[in-house]
């Protein structure tokens, strides 16, 4: 059970009205059923991906455009800000400084921000190869799936500064806490969401393809 | 309801997800650097390395657990699990069929 | 010509303009297309007029267009769904004169492609949708003893992308042409080679906003059934309606994903020169039929199911029973809801695939006959010794109960693929899934609308005019489409604007006049409004139960005050109403009252629904610098709301101590009346016991 919905604390004792529209158990839970929703849109892009692998219409495929360095670094820059994500959940919940909590959300945006850098680097050079959506259907399958989840850790980093700015505005309050802990589950699951596409798109492609 | 962790026992889990992430992702790349370019079937190791880092996340960052009271959580994931293979499944065995009858690669 | 080079207005110039085409070159069909932008045009020019003349901007804003209630929000929904369904029952009525004149018919035969078009995404995603989700939001949170739905704000954003992709294709009959793919948008003949113009794209906006606001929805009545239920309300003891609401949910969360992922590549394809589904270039349209497909079901059952939903508690209500055999309702729809998602390639048995996965997909199909069977004998069962009333809502539902399994039986014909070789792509399939989902879905709406208006607006509808309305729609839609299974089988192409084989002729002929009679189904229908709006001060209901309900919804006043119960009900048992009202607990006074917090107005809605509408328009006609800024503005508009702090205002004891003392004294000095006069000016909302 979440330390926040627990009956002790602030948010769902000291309201004397009926406080329906903000118990958080029913907060995280309807995120939760959003982000299956979401896994089941990354899973349509992911089955498309798998049958347009062998679709490279003489253009370049995975083994001339894959750089596995790269892909390994984005991996551990996503992997850590996981980890550190969930130290500012830490913080949170066990009620720490302010000033704690947004170091290491600081540091999630950061990590979050270079693992984007590094995927536009990476495409940028894949372009360079000539590997660009136009080329062919696999390219098409591929820039449909892996720039979506850089979409989502976009929108995530602009949660994240949004965030941080009404730390200051609103004061680390309930709301934002439970802002916090939802945004927290959805950069897990943006990490999850990575561990498919490392072994299914590169991996996968690399040897299938 | 379980008992609540302590500061140090909630860092230590996200710690430990952390470390046991790490060791599973280097492995799947491992494989692949050594053995994949002669066998295909290292897919599969790499799938069960993949399963193996879900679950380790699922547990250790997301909290997914068998608790009572987060058995709706558990509910919800396992039944989009279920539709999520039978979309995938199905139209990678459509397709798949569609492309060897039509000579087509997939 | 490159995508940026259009000029700071995009590809619209005078010519895009429906008249243009008319001026140019007059012909019946172009006067058709032109009369029908004038209507929009029009009848937009006078809902503005009407609106500033009455000075009702101030309470619409106020009470409507701001409003997070439920309720409201439910009933413009319905609105908007009326609305669109009269355009496209319309084009209904122009295909089958079409039809019928062939093969001296007065369409082009891209005009009549459009018609069937729009038609189909019209019916689908702005009618049978909207229509339920409305009636969902007036009922279930009632149902369920609630205070709002889980997320009213994101209720409100559902409706506003829903009502600008409608007014989205509203516009595409004024500027320029909608889609000639039909509802489904096949490519590669939706691709950018075959269909340079702006119609798929028209198509594809519609599809993804809609489609966003309908998974929002889904997720919204998700968490709403699993955890805003009232005291005592255990799952087992939710109304059926709230079972089906829940599955069908479901469904949305799940399938509407597919089709967003289609609706993206397509305009990927179309826009950035993507190969998701070319000809060219790897691309694979096969996948797009699979998407769209994946989709397609299962949206089958999210319409039928609430509308199962709503004849459930119908036959329960006017048979004046229980409901039989609850458990193996519940059980039967979530079957359905899991197999929905396993038979989408009956849709596409001739695609190619081998048989052993077309025999695997047709078991599939026909065993989702076997919980559609069970739900019908328990709807029999139900109405067996009951103490039955004809009342419109049940007329409506023993014509579903006749003509759906007909229609029911014929989608088992076509469940098997030797058959569907033979009648695919004919009138047959036309035929058959009209006759499941107008008695299935749209009478379940009609049986919805006439059931639950009293609780909306404190009045009953005229039950005259609403049998009459009834007897059309079955007569209609009989006369109207049991021909085309006849055509069908006979080969007649669907989709057809003309045709050389004169036998299909009189089959056409009578097609036609059923369209007729569903045209004056639909005349009598708005009759029946205009008169009970006349009648009013005879029918009204302010006691809030009019038909002996046996649900949590008629224990409060109607119309329904903001916060739905001054106390929310202890339930103990299933037909928690009936249950209360035997044992003497219905009416009574709470013992304190309590401050009531509700959620404040939000324009928030309104304006995403404005902005959206412009950013679709500007990206169908190629205006980036538009597109660009509209997009910003609704980032903004979202950001900025969630800085706001008081997002909840309070309905102090004292007033509600007021409303609530009136409502009781009211049903004291009422005269509590019998089923037999449940028409009569009499009924004041007070139900007799008749054990």
């Amino acid at each position: 059970m979440n330390p926040i919905s627990s009956p002790k604390n602030p948010l769902s004792a000291s309201n004397p009205h009926e406080a329906i529209h903000r118990d958080p158990d029913m907060v995280i839970f309807g995120f939760w059923v959003f982000m299956m929703s979401d896994l089941i849109f990354f899973g349509v892009v992911f089955a498309i991906y798998i049958t347009m692998v062998g679709a490279t219409a003489g253009g370049p495929g995975p083994k001339e455009l894959f750089d596995f360095g790269s892909l390994f670094a984005q991996t551990m820059f996503l992997l850590t800000s996981s980890l550190t994500v969930g130290i500012a959940t830490v913080m949170v919940k066990h009620e720490r400084s302010r000033a704690s909590f947004l170091f290491w959300v600081v540091i999630t945006l950061l990590l979050g921000m270079g693992f984007l850098g590094l995927e536009l680097y990476d495409f940028s050079v894949m372009a360079e190869k000539g590997g660009v959506p136009q080329r062919s259907g696999y390219l098409s399958a591929f820039f449909g799936l892996v720039p979506l989840h850089g979409l989502h850790v976009t929108f995530g980093c602009l949660w994240m500064i949004v965030l941080i700015v009404q730390v200051f505005t609103m004061g680390l309050c309930d709301v934002v806490k439970l802002r916090f802990l939802r945004l927290a589950l959805f950069w897990h699951f943006l990490d999850l969401i990575w561990i498919g596409i490392f072994s299914v798109v590169y991996f996968g492609g690399w040897v299938y393809g | 309801m379980a008992k609540e962790p302590t500061f140090a026992q909630h860092l230590r889990l996200y710690i430990t997800g952390y470390i046991l992430s790490v060791v599973l992702t280097l492995a799947a790349f491992a494989a692949v650097l050594t053995i994949g370019r002669e066998h295909k079937s290292v897919l599969l190791l790499v799938a069960l390395l993949g399963v193996a880092q879900l679950a380790v996340q699922l547990k250790y960052f997301l909290n997914v657990t068998t608790q009572r009271d987060r058995r709706d959580n558990l509910a919800l994931i396992l039944f989009s699990s279920l539709i999520l293979l039978i979309i995938v499944l199905g139209t990678v065995w459509i397709m798949g069929n569609l492309a060897v009858r039509m000579h087509t690669t997939m | 010509m490159n995508n940026l080079d259009y000029g700071w207005l995009g590809k619209l110039n005078w010519d895009s303009l429906v008249f243009s085409g008319f001026l140019e070159s007059p012909s019946v069909s172009e006067a058709v297309a032109s009369v029908a932008g004038s209507i929009v045009i029009l009848a937009a020019v006078a809902i503005l007029a009407l609106l500033t003349w009455f000075k009702v901007w101030g309470t619409l804003w106020r009470d409507w267009l701001t409003s997070t209630d439920h309720k409201r929000i439910g009933i413009m929904y319905i609105a908007f769904a009326i609305v669109m369904l009269v355009r496209g029952l319309l084009e209904g009525m122009v295909m089958r004169a079409q039809q019928a004149a062939a093969p001296d018919g007065f369409l082009y035969a891209d005009h009549f492609a459009q018609l069937f078009s729009t038609h189909g995404t019209i019916m689908v995603f702005f009618v049978a949708v909207p229509f339920l989700v409305g009636l969902i939001n007036f009922a279930m949170p009632l149902q369920i003893g609630a205070r709002d739905v889980a997320f009213p704000v994101l209720n409100q954003i559902s409706l506003a992308v829903t009502v600008s992709s409608g007014v989205l294709l509203m516009v595409s009959l004024v500027v320029g042409q909608f889609s000639t793919g039909g509802w489904s948008a096949y490519p590669p003949y939706t691709g950018a080679d075959f269909s340079p113009g702006v119609g798929p794209d028209y198509w594809i906006w519609a599809i993804v906003f809609s489609g966003a606001g309908t998974t929002l929805t889904g997720i919204n009545f998700t968490v709403t059934v699993y955890k805003c239920r009232g005291p005592g309300m255990h799952l087992f003891r939710m109304p059926l309606f709230c079972w089906t609401v829940l599955c069908a949910s479901i469904l949305m969360i799940f399938a509407m994903p597919p089709l967003s992922v289609a609706a993206i590549m397509l305009g990927l394809d179309r826009y950035l020169d993507f190969h998701f589904f070319t000809n060219d270039l790897g691309g694979n349209m096969m996948n797009y039929a699979n998407l769209f497909w994946l989709f397609g079901h299962p949206e089958v059952y999210l319409l039928v199911l609430p509308a199962y939903g709503i004849f459930s508690e119908v036959f329960s209500t006017y048979s004046a029973k229980t409901l039989y055999g609850y458990k193996s309702l519940v059980i039967a729809t979530m079957c359905i809801a899991i197999l929905s998602f396993t038979v989408w390639l009956h849709h596409f048995f001739t695609m190619g695939q081998s048989p052993t996965i077309n025999i695997a997909f047709g078991i599939a199909t026909m065993l989702i006959a076997v919980p559609t069977g069970v739900k019908v004998y328990d709807w029999m069962a139900t109405m067996y010794r009951g103490r039955i009333r004809f009342t419109t809502p049940m007329v409506y539902a023993i014509g579903f109960l006749i003509l759906f399994v007909i229609g029911g039986l014929s989608g088992v014909i076509l469940a098997n693929p030797t058959v569907d070789f033979q009648v695919h792509n004919t009138l047959f399939l036309v035929a058959h899934f009209h006759n499941v989902l107008i008695p299935g879905v749209l009478f379940g709406i009609l049986a919805g609308y006439n059931y639950w208006f009293p609780k909306a607006f404190g009045f009953r509808l005229n039950d005259k005019w609403g049998k009459r309305s009834a007897y059309l729609w079955f007569a209609g839609f009989m006369v109207t489409f049991f021909p085309l299974y006849g055509a069908g089988l006979l080969g007649m192409p669907r989709r057809s604007f003309s045709y050389g084989d004169l036998t299909f002729k009189p089959f056409m002929v009578v097609a036609f006049i059923g369209a007729m009679i569903v045209l004056a189904a639909l005349i009598t229908l708005i009759i029946q409004f205009l008169v009970s709006i006349r009648d009013r001060n005879k029918t009204r209901v302010p006691v809030g139960d009019p038909w002996d309900g046996r649900s949590l919804e008629w224990n409060s006043p109607a119309p329904v005050p903001a916060y739905n119960f001054v106390e929310i009900p202890k339930v103990t048992d299933r037909d928690a109403f009936t249950e209360a009202k035997e044992h003497g607990e219905a009416y009574k006074r709470p013992k304190v009252y309590r401050d009531i917090e509700l959620p404040k107005n939000n324009p928030l809605g309104f304006i995403l629904c404005v902005v959206s509408g412009i950013l679709m328009f500007a990206l169908v006609w190629y205006i980036w610098w538009l597109a660009l800024i509209s997009a910003l503005t609704m980032l903004v508009a979202v950001i900025v709301s969630t800085f706001r702090k008081e997002t909840e205002y309070i309905i102090p004891a004292s007033q509600l101590e007021k409303d609530t003392e009136a409502w009781l004294a009211l049903v004291e000095k009422s005269e509590p009346v019998g089923r037999d006069l449940e028409d009569s000016p009499r009924n004041v909302g007070l139900a007799k016991l008749e054990l």
